[in-house]
């Protein structure tokens, strides 16, 4: 088994950022705020180059789609072990209305151009919390899909997947070419030494646009509106008993 | 949790009855209690004697409280006991009243009153002091400031905060943040220190590297003294030289010449790129050309240079569950402050580089990423909490020079007697500021008397300072003349007698015995 690996890394505001909106009520801040690879797609990423080190994996290419800052997401996963990466720009205006349709298409793309036989992503993105591209990129593909994986293993040909679902864990095995998305039990994706971060920047990162790709992005939805969710009310204290059967009578709750 | 004895009275028991079950619940759950035994009285087990102080009595409360108001007049024992004991469990006091002001003006006729019939009060922040300076000894009031935490940014400077003595350092960073601001400190308990304890001791911290420390950022500030006086000091400019600068007196003074009620900070603004690395270095020679280095590369941007030994992370591993990504003898946690980030990327580059070639480190972590940062930057913030949770903290922060620097830690190391746990060294590189400390189980004299004074005398010889940023408190009180000559110590003691005649402002403390 050799498998050619492709991984997709979304670039979102970093997980320790507090996330402000903006005053125009269209969207959140991004500029000047800190950005970093979505946590589930860094699992995604060590899974792969595991897969590699243990020579189930020949290549892992990391792709992401964002506008040009999506690039230092790439060399991270560069840094931890990935050989080499594709960045599709996407303009930043266009941002707000990418949506996971146009992310799996996009994967779909460039999985048959690059004769992939294993697309890993993140279970889902901490900004939007789609969780849809896995599904909807195997779909595309007509290929199975093994979701919130927490354990992957070689079985034979196949892989042997356990999954972490409502009920608990469920193994099942899928036939390669697959798609897989990273749960959080995965692993614990190592951090990018600087022997690693030095040896990042020489490896090759290809620029593609979704035209190249024949991918339409084209809108299909509008965001209205973005707002904070409503201030928590103070509650009140009361003395006894019987007051606090007065207020429930006047708040209508009895 | 509560206890099926506890559960059983409360559904039993009526709103009257909380105090009781609180009393009966404690005694059976109090989680402190069965993790670590509350420490000896600090009158016990060290030889204090009691000053000449009133001792407060019935009417003193009732004035308290008609000042106040009875919520802000704490006496019951239970509520006290986290206001007698400090944040390391080392000392305890026996007091039997805590204050909670809201107002200078209510901190001044505390203080006056207090006075007028001499009983003892120690000003508390967020209790988070290493050297037994915020608890009481005896029965002194706890005068805190929790209530004092408002704030606001100045008219006259949009980059001065002007906030009151209680303001939770952390929270205060955070509500700046909005501002662009950031406050020009940074240390491991900013998630409990107030700012009025922070100016009182001159709080160091792992950023004075770069923004040096409370001395110049504090541009003015506002204090009450001993008889109530309020010493209003408060001001804005950035340069002042009409008269003497005596808010430095009061900054560091540890709440001996005065209660810190305001003060106003000269802000930062916020970096747009910060990096931090850790540097796996292989011995302190390395480190220290890892320092040249730095400063030569990374210059102005630099923004803290610490260091751990293995011991120490070793530490943090057994009792926190936390470890760095790297393995080594020692550790370098560097971070850059800047506002450009391809011109930062450019100087970490350069410094990487060379640090590398030249063979200084055998591995290292890089990373810009806000989470990532904080990780790292755990190891080092929670290094305190580690060895606390060993059991008794032998705690010291000295000043030395590089000569001698991390060659103490070795020495003692071969001093101590098997019952140590951890024997570590870590701190500000950058400020030649070394943490030194020692655990054992239980309290142990021997092992005490193996470090003190010997500690003391080899820095002494090395003229380096005894405490570099933690301050004298109650615990180096008597070693201060291994740092200062005995004329300078008497004219620390003619300028508390001037501010305090009645010696009632946190007595036992700064000062040695003999000339208190």
């Amino acid at each position: 088994m050799a498998l050619r690996v492709l991984i997709g890394c979304k670039r979102v505001i970093d997980y320790a950022v507090r996330v402000r909106v903006k005053p125009d009520k269209t969207g959140v801040v991004t500029d000047g705020v800190k950005h970093s690879m979505n946590p589930f797609d860094e699992i995604a990423v060590e899974e792969a180059v595991r897969m590699r080190e243990k020579k189930i994996a020949s290549e892992v290419i990391a792709i992401s789609c964002g506008p040009a800052q999506s690039q230092e997401t790439i060399r991270t996963a560069l840094a931890m072990g990935a050989d080499k990466g594709i960045h599709v720009e996407i303009p930043n205006a266009d941002m707000s209305v990418f949506q996971p349709i146009h992310v799996a298409k996009i994967l779909a793309a460039v999985a048959k151009k690059e004769k992939i036989d294993l697309i890993i992503v993140g279970k889902q993105a901490i900004d939007d919390d789609a969780n849809q591209t896995a599904q909807m990129t195997a779909a595309l593909l007509d290929w199975p899909q093994a979701t919130f994986a927490s354990k992957i293993e070689k079985a034979g040909d196949d892989l042997a997947v356990t999954r972490e679902i409502d009920g608990g864990l469920e193994d099942v095995k899928v036939k390669i070419p697959a798609v897989i998305s990273a749960d959080l039990r995965l692993n614990e994706p190592r951090y990018a030494t600087l022997p690693n971060i030095m040896k990042a920047k020489k490896k090759p990162v290809q620029k593609l646009s979704p035209k190249d790709l024949g991918v339409d992005i084209s809108s299909r939805i509008k965001v209205i509106s973005v707002e904070d969710p409503p201030t928590r009310q103070a509650g009140i204290k009361v003395d006894d008993v019987d007051s606090l059967v007065a207020k429930l009578k006047e708040k209508a709750l009895i | 949790m509560l206890s099926r004895l506890g559960a059983e009275f409360l559904a039993v028991g009526r709103i009257s009855d909380r105090y009781f079950i609180r009393r009966c619940v404690t005694k059976i759950t109090t989680n402190d209690g069965i993790k670590s035994p509350k420490p000896e009285y600090t009158s016990k087990r060290y030889s204090v004697k009691r000053g000449d102080f009133s001792c407060l009595e019935d009417r003193d409360i009732v004035f308290f409280k008609h000042l106040l108001d009875k919520n802000r007049v704490l006496t019951d024992p239970f509520d006290l006991e986290k206001y007698n004991v400090d944040w390391l469990k080392t000392v305890r006091g026996k007091s039997a009243c805590v204050l909670k002001p809201r107002t200078t003006k209510e901190v001044s006729e505390i203080m006056r009153y207090c006075n007028e019939k001499k009983l003892a009060v120690v000003p508390q922040g967020g209790n988070t002091g290493l050297v037994g300076g915020s608890v009481p000894v005896f029965d002194e009031i706890v005068l805190s400031t929790e209530l004092m935490t408002r704030f606001r940014i100045s008219e006259n400077n949009p980059a001065v905060v002007i906030a009151q003595a209680g303001c939770v350092l952390e929270k205060l960073d955070t509500a700046l943040n909005q501002h662009n601001l950031m406050v020009p400190l940074d240390l491991g308990a900013k998630g409990s220190c107030h700012i009025g304890g922070n100016v009182s001791t001159n709080a160091g911290g792992v950023r004075v590297l770069r923004y040096r420390n409370l001395h110049g950022s504090v541009l003015g500030l506002e204090a009450v003294l001993a008889d109530g006086t309020i010493f209003n000091g408060l001001s804005t400019n950035l340069k002042d030289n009409s008269g003497y600068d005596l808010r430095h007196l009061f900054i560091g003074s540890e709440g001996t010449l005065g209660v810190v009620t305001r003060v106003a900070i000269l802000c930062s603004l916020r970096p747009k790129s910060v990096t931090t690395c850790l540097l796996a270095v292989p011995d302190f020679e390395s480190l220290l050309k890892v320092f040249v280095v730095a400063k030569q590369r990374l210059g102005e941007i630099m923004s803290a240079c610490e260091f751990m030994d293995s011991d120490s992370v070793a530490c943090a591993k057994r009792n926190l569950g936390i470890e760095p990504p790297i393995q080594s003898r020692l550790y370098a946690l560097l971070e850059t402050h800047g506002m450009d980030s391809n011109h930062d990327e450019e100087k970490v580059d350069g410094f990487i580089n060379q640090v590398m070639k030249e063979g200084l480190i055998t591995d290292g972590i890089l990373t810009s990423e806000p989470s990532k940062m904080k990780k790292l930057w755990e190891i080092r913030e929670r290094l305190a909490e580690a060895l606390r949770k060993e059991g008794y903290t032998y705690k010291y922060d000295v000043s030395l020079p590089f000569a001698s620097f991390y060659k103490i830690v070795e020495v003692m190391r071969k001093r101590l007697p098997k019952t140590v746990i951890t024997c570590c060294g870590y701190g500000h590189l950058g400020d030649n500021n070394l943490h030194f400390n020692v655990t054992t189980k239980e309290f142990d004299p021997t092992v005490l008397t193996r470090i003190e004074p010997f500690l003391y005398e080899y820095t002494k010889r090395c003229f380096g300072s005894i405490s570099a940023e933690h301050g004298i408190g109650f615990k180096k009180r008597n070693y201060l003349y291994y740092s200062k000559n005995p004329a300078f110590v008497h004219m620390m003691a003619e300028t508390k007698r001037t501010l305090d005649p009645n010696g009632i402002l946190n007595p036992y403390k700064v000062l040695p015995d003999f000339e208190a």
